[in-house]
Parts: C-alpha cells; sequence; structure tokens
C-alpha cells in the first residue's frame, strides 16, 4: 500500500534537516503504529505524505499503491486515497462544517470520475456518520473546527475519514485530548474502517488507544529514522520503560 | 454653496445625454421638481466625502462607457426555478411582450408612467418623496437622477400576502445603452411581498426604488446583479419601515466594472427590523461599493447590515455603512459588519463604518475585517481533496501574504468597536462568520468549487444572469 523508501527531509527555508532515511513499508489492510519521543519527524512525515508546503525532500520516496507520492498536489494524494488526521486540525471560519465536507467529498467522486452525491444522498450519510460519532447537528452547521474543543476536533477528523473512506489513513495523535469514552468511538470509528484492505498508520504516544486499535507493526522513531520495528510488544515496552533503552540500544 | 461652471456643466451634459423628459400629470412636475433639486447638488466627483473610495466619473459621464454583454453559456438564468410574476426591462425599458400578466392577488402593478397620468394616484405621494428625505445629510445626486429622467419604472401597491413573488428582470442589449428606472413600492399594512431583481440592465444602470413598508408588513428584495463584465451601475433603495415591519434585502454581485449599491433605510415606527446583506466576488477590473445608511427613528428596532466581498486581481471593494440613532430610538439593537478576503496583494478593501447615537440605551455594534487567505486552511482543504484553483488563488509566499495585508488598510484594518458580548451569536441574513474571521470564508462562491449549500439561499447559489 505505501512505501516509503531511504526519506530524508529537511525544511525548505532552513538548514534543518528534520527526516534522515525512513524506511517503512505498510500493507494492505495493515495497521502500523509509529511511536517515538517529542519532536522525532513524526508529524513532519506525515506531513511531508500529505504534501505540505515548507519541507524540502532531498533523498528518497514514497509511493502509494505504486504510485510516487510525493510529484502529486495534496488534493491528488487525497483523491488517490491518501488521508491524515491532523494532530492540530486547522479552523476555518465562514465554511460551514456541512458545506467542508460535501465540498471534499464530491471533489473526490469528481477527480476519480464518479458521480457526485445529491445533497439528499449526502445528508444522509453525513448524519449517519456523525450519530456513530455522537457529532450533533449543531457541530455540523458551525465553521469549520471553530470553537470545537480538543476532543470534538479529533472526532471531527475521523468523520471527514469515514465521509471520504480513504485507501490510507495516516493518524498523528489523534488520542490525545480524547477522553476515555471518546477513544472508544474513535477507535470504533476506525474499527469500522478497517478491512476492504484499508490501510493506517497510526503515530501515538500511548499504548491505550493501541489497545484499542490493534496493531499489526510498531515502529519507533527517533531523530528522523526509524530505529526499531516490532510487534505490538514493543508498544508494550515503550509504555513500561520508556525510550532509553530503545534509544541506547538501537535495533 | 455656489457650484463651479463645471459642474454645472457636467450635470446638463448628463441630462443632455438622455432622452427629453416624457412624463404628464404629476409625474412631470415631480420630475421637473428632482431637476431642479440636480442642478442645485451636483453630481459627485472624488472630493465628495462619501465618494472618496470610488471614482463617480464614468457615472457621471455624459455618455454611457461601452460594455458588451455576459455570455452566460448554459447558466441557468437566476431565480428561474421560482415561480414568479415576471416583468422585463430591456434597456431600461418595459417589455410587455417578454413580461407576464401583471395580474397577482393581494397586488397591484402599475407602470410608472401610466400611474404617473392619474390624479392623486397613490404612488404620487411616494415618488421621488423618500428619495429625497434620504438625503438629508448626505446628498445621492445619482438618486435624484434617476428621479428627474426615470424613463420607465413600476408602482407595486400590495394590500395582502402576494401570491407570487414578482421578479424585475432587467437585459442588457445595447453596447453603450444608458438606463435609468425608479420603482415605488408600497406595502399597505400587514401586507407581504418578495420583490426579486436580476440582471445588468444595460451598460450604465442608474436606478431608485423607494419602499413604503407598513406596520407589520414585510418587504423581502433579492437581488442577482449582472454578469456583464464591463456594465456599471448606480443604485438606490430608500424604505420607511414602519411599526412591526420588516425590510430585509440581499445582494449578489458577480463582476461588473463598477456598482455602487445604495440603501437608505429608515426604521420609522416601533419595533421595525430592517436586515441587509450583500455578497460580492470580483476578479480584476471589479469596483464594487455598498454604502448604506440606516436611521433608527423609533424606539426598539432592530437592524442587520452584513457585507462580504472576495476580491482577487486587482479587484477593489468599498463599504461605507451609517447607523444613526435618534434622541427617541430607545432599545436599538444595530449591528454591522463588512469583512472581505483578498486573494492577492493586488486586491483592496476600503472600509468606513460609522455609528452615530442620540439615544442612551443602546446596543450597537460595528466591524470591518479583510484578510489574505490562510496557507495553513488551504492546506487543510487540499489535503480533503478540495482543488487549489489554478489562477485566481496564487501560491503566495509568506512575505507576500504580508504585503496582501498591507495594500488594504486606509481604514480597510480591523477596526472593532463596541462590540457587547453575545453579539455575534447571532448573526443577522444568512451564514455569517464571525468578525475577525480569516478564510476560506466564501469557498463556496468560487466557481470552481462552488457547492450549493443547504443553509445557502437556493436561488442565489452562485446563479448569474
Ligand atoms: N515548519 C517547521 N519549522 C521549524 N521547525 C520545524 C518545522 N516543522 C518541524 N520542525 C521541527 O522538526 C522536528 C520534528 O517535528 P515533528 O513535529 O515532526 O515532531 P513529532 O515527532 O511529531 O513530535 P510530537 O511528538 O511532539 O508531535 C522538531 O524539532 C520541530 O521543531
Ligand atoms: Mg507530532
Amino acid at each position: 500500500m505505501l512505501t516509503i523508501s531511504n526519506l530524508h527531509v529537511k525544511l525548505e527555508d532552513e538548514d534543518k534537516v528534520i527526516l534522515r532515511g525512513v524506511n517503512l513499508t505498510v500493507g494492505a489492510g495493515e495497521v502500523h503504529a509509529i511511536m517515538g519521543p517529542n519532536g522525532s519527524g513524526k508529524s513532519t512525515l506525515s506531513y511531508v505524505l500529505a504534501g505540505r508546503e515548507g519541507y524540502a525532500v532531498t533523498e528518497g520516496s514514497a509511493t502509494l499503491e505504486g504510485e510516487e507520492l510525493l510529484a502529486m498536489e495534496p488534493e491528488a494524494r487525497a483523491a488517490a486515497g491518501l488521508f491524515l488526521a491532523f494532530q492540530y486540525p486547522v479552523e476555518i471560519p465562514g465554511v460551514g462544517n456541512m458545506t467542508f465536507l460535501r465540498t471534499a467529498v464530491n471533489a473526490q467522486k469528481k477527480s476519480r470520475g464518479e458521480p457526485e452525491l445529491s445533497a439528499a444522498e449526502f445528508l444522509k450519510l453525513v448524519r449517519e456518520k456523525a450519530k456513530t460519532l455522537k457529532i450533533d447537528a449543531d457541530m455540523l452547521k458551525r465553521p469549520v473546527n471553530v470553537g470545537f474543543s480538543g476532543g470534538e476536533k479529533k472526532r471531527n477528523e475521523i468523520l471527514q475519514m469515514a465521509m471520504l473512506e480513504p485507501r490510507m489513513c495516516i493518524l498523528d495523535e489523534t488520542d490525545s485530548g480524547l477522553d476515555v469514552d471518546a477513544m472508544k468511538l474513535v477507535a470504533e470509528g476506525v474499527n469500522a474502517l478497517r478491512g476492504a484492505g484499508r490501510s493506517f498508520l497510526v503515530i501515538t504516544h500511548y499504548q491505550r488507544l493501541l489497545d484499542h486499535i490493534k496493531p499489526d507493526v510498531v515502529h519507533i522513531m527517533a531523530a528522523g529514522q526509524i530505529i526499531r520495528t516490532g510487534g505490538p510488544e514493543l508498544a508494550l515496552e515503550v509504555e513500561a520503560n520508556g525510550y532509553a533503552d530503545i534509544l541506547a540500544g538501537g535495533n | 454653496m455656489a457650484l463651479m461652471q463645471g459642474q454645472k456643466d457636467a450635470v446638463a451634459a448628463r441630462l443632455a445625454g438622455l432622452p427629453a423628459p416624457a412624463a404628464s400629470g404629476w409625474l412631470a412636475d415631480a420630475q421637473a421638481k428632482a431637476e431642479v433639486l440636480l442642478l442645485a447638488q451636483a453630481l459627485p466627483t472624488r472630493r465628495d466625502e462619501y465618494w472618496r473610495y470610488t471614482d463617480p466619473a464614468s457615472l457621471v459621464a455624459a455618455e454611457a462607457p461601452p460594455a458588451k454583454r455576459f455570455d452566460p453559456g448554459d447558466e441557468v438564468p437566476a431565480f428561474d426555478g421560482i415561480d414568479r410574476l415576471k416583468l422585463v426591462f430591456v434597456d431600461g425599458v418595459f417589455d410587455p411582450e417578454a413580461s407576464d400578466d401583471p395580474t397577482l392577488a393581494g397586488v397591484v402593478i402599475e407602470r410608472l408612467a401610466d400611474a404617473g397620468r392619474v390624479a392623486g394616484h397613490w404612488a404620487q405621494s411616494l415618488y421621488g418623496v423618500l428619495a429625497a428625505r434620504g438625503q438629508t445629510p448626505v446628498a445621492r445626486p445619482f438618486a435624484t437622477l434617476a428621479t428627474s429622467r426615470a424613463r420607465d419604472g413600476v408602482v407595486i401597491r400590495v394590500t395582502a400576502k402576494a401570491a407570487r413573488p414578482v421578479a424585475l428582470v432587467y437585459v442588457h442589449a445595447a453596447d453603450t445603452s444608458d438606463a435609468v428606472l425608479h420603482h415605488v413600492v408600497k406595502l399597505e399594512a400587514g401586507a407581504e411581498l418578495t420583490l426579486l431583481e436580476s440582471g445588468p440592465g444595460a451598460a450604465r444602470l442608474t436606478k431608485v426604488m423607494e419602499v413604503e413598508v407598513g406596520e407589520g408588513a414585510a418587504f423581502h428584495h433579492i437581488r442577482v446583479q449582472g454578469r456583464d463584465h464591463d456594465r456599471r451601475a448606480a443604485t438606490h433603495v430608500f424604505a420607511h419601515v414602519g411599526a412591526g415591519a420588516l425590510f430585509k434585502s440581499f445582494t449578489l454581485t458577480a463582476n461588473g466594472r463598477l456598482t455602487r449599491n445604495e440603501a437608505v433605510v429608515d426604521l420609522a415606527g416601533a419595533g421595525a427590523r430592517a436586515h441587509l446583506a450583500g455578497a460580492a466576488v470580483g476578479d480584476g477590473a471589479f469596483h464594487h461599493d455598498d454604502t448604506v445608511f440606516i436611521t433608527h427613528s423609533a424606539p426598539g428596532c432592530e437592524s442587520r447590515q452584513v457585507f462580504k466581498k472576495v476580491l482577487m486581481n486587482g479587484a477593489v471593494g468599498v463599504f461605507q455603512g451609517k447607523i444613526l440613532v435618534k434622541p427617541a430610538a430607545q432599545k436599538t439593537d444595530g449591528y454591522q459588519i463588512s469583512q472581505s478576503l483578498l486573494l492577492d496583494g493586488d486586491s483592496q478593501f476600503l472600509a468606513k463604518p460609522e455609528l452615530e447615537i442620540y439615544a442612551d440605551d443602546v446596543k450597537c455594534s460595528h466591524g470591518s475585517t479583510s484578510g489574505a487567505i490562510d496557507e495553513t486552511a488551504l492546506f487543510y482543504l487540499q489535503s480533503r481533496g478540495v482543488p487549489r484553483p489554478t489562477k485566481p488563488w496564487p501560491k503566495t509566499s509568506a512575505a507576500g501574504r504580508r504585503a496582501g495585508c498591507n495594500a488594504m488598510p486606509r481604514g480597510g484594518e480591523d477596526d472593532r468597536h463596541h462590540r457587547p458580548s453575545g453579539q455575534l451569536e447571532k448573526p443577522p441574513a444568512g451564514p455569517a462568520s464571525p468578525p475577525g474571521a480569516r478564510g476560506l470564508g466564501t469557498l463556496c462562491l468560487h466557481p470552481a468549487s462552488r457547492v450549493p449549500d443547504p443553509d445557502l439561499h437556493r436561488p442565489m447559489a452562485g446563479r448569474g444572469t
């Protein structure tokens, strides 16, 4: 599904190098988790995959189902099936959440040459999905993320993911800011999307999310590299002992 | 104030450029009276206080600058899906052939010239009267011009709830047409009318609409101005709103070389309400000016002004909005917001919000903001698959964005005052975002990503004429 090879990334306007040769392969239907200390480059990796400006790829590549991602515009990556749930979802004053969702869903359908959803079809779908995530009608009417609580923003990300039905989902610390019940809701939302060959890359600091969303593979990122890869037990090790041993021992 | 010879000559030339007055009866007298007033007022120049941001030269010029007609392609005409009574004007002249039979339950519609011949006609007490009253303390010479030289117009009297909306369709035919229209609308107590207006009207359109809204009556006005790129328009709405009555007006403007929309509203009876809103999208040679003057004369009235613009490639937006609260108008609730989104550093937004308050128990607020597009928000949209339109939304560097913000001020900066908390929770007409909003508030207006929003007024969802 997603193959990242020897990815080196620096800031475009500064000499700061952030990613120093990331290698990662997520197979179809797999769930991978990335853990790692603050500032190790996890969000940067997700932004570069999604196509955010401000970063320069100096070496390496990333492909989604064989297609070279890094040359595409962000919207083309989305249409190709990539989705990033932001660590810090962006507020867009003046654009209603519902308008935003409908624009996004139909833009993707259009670019894939599929028929757009009618207003009625869209409403039915969004109401249904919002209900399972306990997102009320008021939140759908308000401007995108404006005045949403931290947890509401994260649930809104998952709603977007549920509406867009991407093939490759990257979740950047979707669990942070969620209360226990919201975490379950979000995990259920994610689990509902599992299967059908859909893959996930879950960035998190805590084991508790992984209790709900069981990963197949766990990676540890430090200083811009994946320094260790293992099974679910690796997350438990981090939870128990922190990163000190792993950082000292390497892979 | 003594007029300069040049100003007198300009009025004479402008009048000479129009067909000679042809009215009879009381209308002829009213038009002659307006002409005398116009000669005293003279036509504006950029030195006039309310024309500093908008150059009136092409509205003053003796001949209308040419304007090509917009080719709508397969675009559906505005209000097409609405069951309405259509009255068509071609280059400012009523076209009975193209119009519907003007019989409508609860409504009496007559052509201005016909009403003008009937002594003691109800319109006589309003024609030019509301317009003249709305010119203290600020003269509005193009309104006086329209009153004095209106070639056509309708007078509409509404006695009950109108069975259907009345739609005035303004067709632009000749490249240099110069249309002058004057309508009068009177809603009796408790009556209700929706008036739709669409189309450019002419290469240059000068227009007045006077509206008397009787006690407890409701007047809804929805307007879509024509799409012709080079058309020019000076339009005026003068409204007198009675006790417990409602006056609502929304205008959508896309394209137009020069548009000056003035609205002068007097909330004259206790508990009257006026909601005025406008959305304008300008690309390139586009100058759009909303000038609004709302007077709270009676207690317990509510006024709302919400004006939004998206400007790119050197387009200019102007907002001049005033709320005047007279001593008797206690418990006034007035709110005004104007916002513009500048998509590049060439575009400009000039705002002049004013409050003048003589009562003490008053809740009034105004605000005006403009901003460049937010790159992070744009990336967020793109990451969800919404394309970045190639031409109008250039990728701007941080420096470019700063330049964009700096280019606009001259009163265009954020200058919110007197904003009581709680005001923003009840934005008036349509989906308004709070003051200070920076972002893609007008996402759905861009042709490339236009999406009908269930919350938006259907008839205005981006259609043109
Ligand atoms: N646009 C930027 N400008 C300056 N520094 C940046 C920028 N983007 C990332 N960095 C730096 O790159 C490093 C990696 O940041 P990143 O956000 O990817 O870390 P992270 O692993 O997601 O951390 P966290 O766990 O705290 O979310 C940090 O030192 C950060 O300060
Ligand atoms: Mg991060």
